[in-house]
């Protein structure tokens, strides 16, 4: 058999969702959000909502997001993401809003807008990346960031008795009367994948059927904020992050 | 039909917005502009027009809410006072660099810090300056009447589109909280989403009928494009500058000495010209209405025929640096202000003219 005869559409089994555009992403190698991206640009693509969808982006490594996935985006101030979702939506109720937040944006800086976007259950989808840590910045400690975790403000490692405890903010927004869905995922195995990509599409479904706020954590890796190679960054997220953010469901109404 | 009604600037405001056809109002509560936010509770506009009304956690959120509604070419605004415009610097200077429109309107009070709930006009630097990070302007309406504040709040609508640029309209806690009789503008329709997409091709609504993505963004990271954004903003700035110059003028012509004044200060000043022309010294009253643009050429033109001007504010001497480059040395120019909530009376400003020009 020649390559070109292997090269026939009855032979693909995976293609590219033409929704990722062919710009070449500027995530580092290992790094949890270009797979992100990818299931999101998926997901959108299998509903068949990409005309009635609107991104909002974050200040933070994805402040590019709207560069790889083709669909309608603003690009907020940092942590502001659900602020103007919350206008979105309610200006155009028809439409299928989201944010993608890290935890820098979504937790820190953006925490009373995360709270209570989340709170008035706003009906929009919240896709957060927690790496522990601010990536774009450097690697500096985040709220997110494990005790013990070395980072470039917390060289000796995060002491919780000076620096307080790691923010397990998607358990906060749990107790909130306006979220319906809230879930934490990882995206370091095919197995972790097929699920993450589940999340995602429930809490487009969830948004469109206007049951309130969906919040799908994905407990992410950094490497080079983590100076760790791609491998070793999952076996140490697998192994330390999971502790501290075990995955599953935490909330489905 | 038009209607006369009897009500405070801050209801005149929440009246104007709903019958501008205006879609969104996200404001958080303040002295002394609450009404604004309550009595848009009150008349419900989501039943009437569809316009939605929301409180916000801060006026952080409610700026950012702003933009996302702008970014969908919504005619959309908040208000507050003092305080709360200074927490919208950030979303400000983000509104103006992605080129959105939106009307902001700032009941000013007294500061600096929590300061006072009373009338004052000291954020005028922090509006005409910059206030927030970057080179942008605002354009400010400076209403001086509850009319005004009616009237100015669509032209700030109609301004804003027309420019794809913020309109603040800078008014005070005096002109906020005082009743007079408002004519109120006709209903206009508020655009559907079909009017939106054919008129602001940039707008957000999701990607339907277009090949190309819709981005609102402020970011440019390479030097050499984000200069040139620089230059497109500048050049809108300019164009600015030579078409939306908006003044009033008082007794003006055969004026030997100038009062130079705006909103509730002007309204102040009017009294005190015909106290000094019932004297028989000559005075008029120069008004400006557009803060940015400032009315430049035609102070100047004033200064050739004039032997001095004075600046009156309620604050501690901000529009005097304005008046004074637009007259380029030609007369002496002086500022007399009260400040801190405190109100001038015509009486002190005849006093004051006659001490520092005519002395
Ligand atoms: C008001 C403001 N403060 C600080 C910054 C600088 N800044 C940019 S990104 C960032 C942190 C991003 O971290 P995170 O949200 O965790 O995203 P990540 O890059 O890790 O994906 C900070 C502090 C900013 N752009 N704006
Ligand atoms: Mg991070």
């Amino acid at each position: 058999m020649t390559l070109q005869e292997i090269i026939q559409p009855e032979n693909k089994v995976y293609g590219k969702t033409p929704l990722l555009t062919d710009t070449p992403m500027h995530y580092c190698p290992g790094c949890s959000h270009g797979v992100v991206h990818k299931l999101i640009a998926e997901v959108i693509e299998e509903m068949g909502i990409q005309d009635i969808t609107i991104g909002i982006a974050p200040v933070g490594c994805a402040v590019f997001a709207y560069n790889y996935i083709d669909i309608d985006w603003q690009e907020a101030a940092h942590g502001r993401a659900p602020a103007l979702a919350t206008a979105v939506n309610r200006l155009l109720p028809e439409s299928c809003v989201f944010t993608y937040q890290g935890d820098g944006d979504l937790a820190a800086i953006g925490t009373a807008e995360t709270i209570h976007a989340c709170n008035r259950g706003e009906n929009i989808a919240i896709f957060f990346i927690n790496n522990g840590i601010y990536g774009m910045t450097g690697g500096q400690m985040a709220p997110t960031t494990i005790e013990g975790m070395v980072t470039s403000t917390s060289p000796e490692g995060r002491d919780v008795m000076l620096e307080g405890y790691p923010l397990k903010i998607s358990n906060l927004l749990t107790i909130l009367d306006g979220t319906c869905y809230v879930t934490r995922q990882a995206v370091h195995t095919p197995a972790t994948v097929v699920r993450a990509k589940k999340a995602i599409r429930k809490a487009f479904e969830n948004t469109l059927a206007k049951k309130g706020t969906s919040v799908v954590e994905f407990v992410s890796t950094c490497n080079s904020g983590w100076k760790m190679s791609p491998h070793q960054a999952n076996q140490w997220m697998a192994e330390h992050m999971f502790k501290a953010y075990p995955l599953g469901d935490l909330k489905d109404q | 039909m038009e209607e006369v009604k009897l009500m405070k600037g801050n209801e005149a405001i929440a009246e104007a917005a709903i019958r501008c056809g205006c879609d969104g109002y996200f404001g958080y509560p303040i002295t002394p502009q609450s009404e604004v936010l309550e009595t848009l509770m009150v008349l419900e506009p989501w039943k009437k027009t569809g316009m939605v009304v929301l409180q916000a956690e801060s006026e952080t959120a409610s700026i950012n809410m702003v933009y996302g509604g702008a970014g969908c070419g919504k005619r959309v605004m908040t208000s507050s006072s003092s305080p709360g415009i200074s927490l919208m610097q950030e979303g400000l200077s983000y509104i103006a660099g992605a080129e959105l429109p939106c009307v902001v309107v700032n009941v000013t009070r007294g500061g600096p810090g929590l300061g006072t709930i009373q009338p004052s006009q000291s954020d005028y630097f922090q509006t005409v300056k910059g206030g927030g990070h970057g080179d942008y302007k605002l354009i400010t309406l400076a209403p001086a009447s509850v009319q005004e504040m009616a009237d100015h709040l669509c032209l700030a609508f109609d301004l804003a589109f027309k420019y794809r640029n913020p309109v603040m309209v800078l008014s005070d806690g005096l002109i906020g909280q005082m009743m007079e009789k408002v004519q109120l503008p006709d209903y206009q329709p508020r655009l559907t989403n079909e009017q939106i997409r054919e008129k602001y091709p940039w707008a957000t609504l999701g990607k339907k009928g277009r090949d190309k993505q819709n981005v609102i963004t402020s970011l440019e990271l390479v030097s050499e494009e984000m200069e040139k954004v620089n230059n497109r903003l500048q050049q809108k700035y300019r164009e600015v500058e030579a078409n939306e110059v908006r003044y009033e003028t008082f007794l003006c012509d055969d004026a030997d000495y100038l009062l130079v004044a705006f909103g509730s200060s002007a309204r102040i000043c009017q009294k005190s010209v015909e106290l000094l022309r019932e004297e028989g010294i000559k005075v008029g009253l120069f008004r400006p209405i557009t803060l940015y643009p400032y009315p430049v050429s035609q102070i100047h033109e004033y200064a050739k025929q004039v032997k001095g001007m004075l600046s009156v504010e309620m604050n501690a001497g901000q529009m005097v640096e304005d008046v004074r480059l637009a007259v380029n040395g030609l007369v002496p120019v002086e500022f007399y202000g009260r400040y801190g909530g405190m109100i001038p009376t015509p009486e002190e400003i005849v006093k004051a003219l006659k001490e520092k020009l005519m002395a």
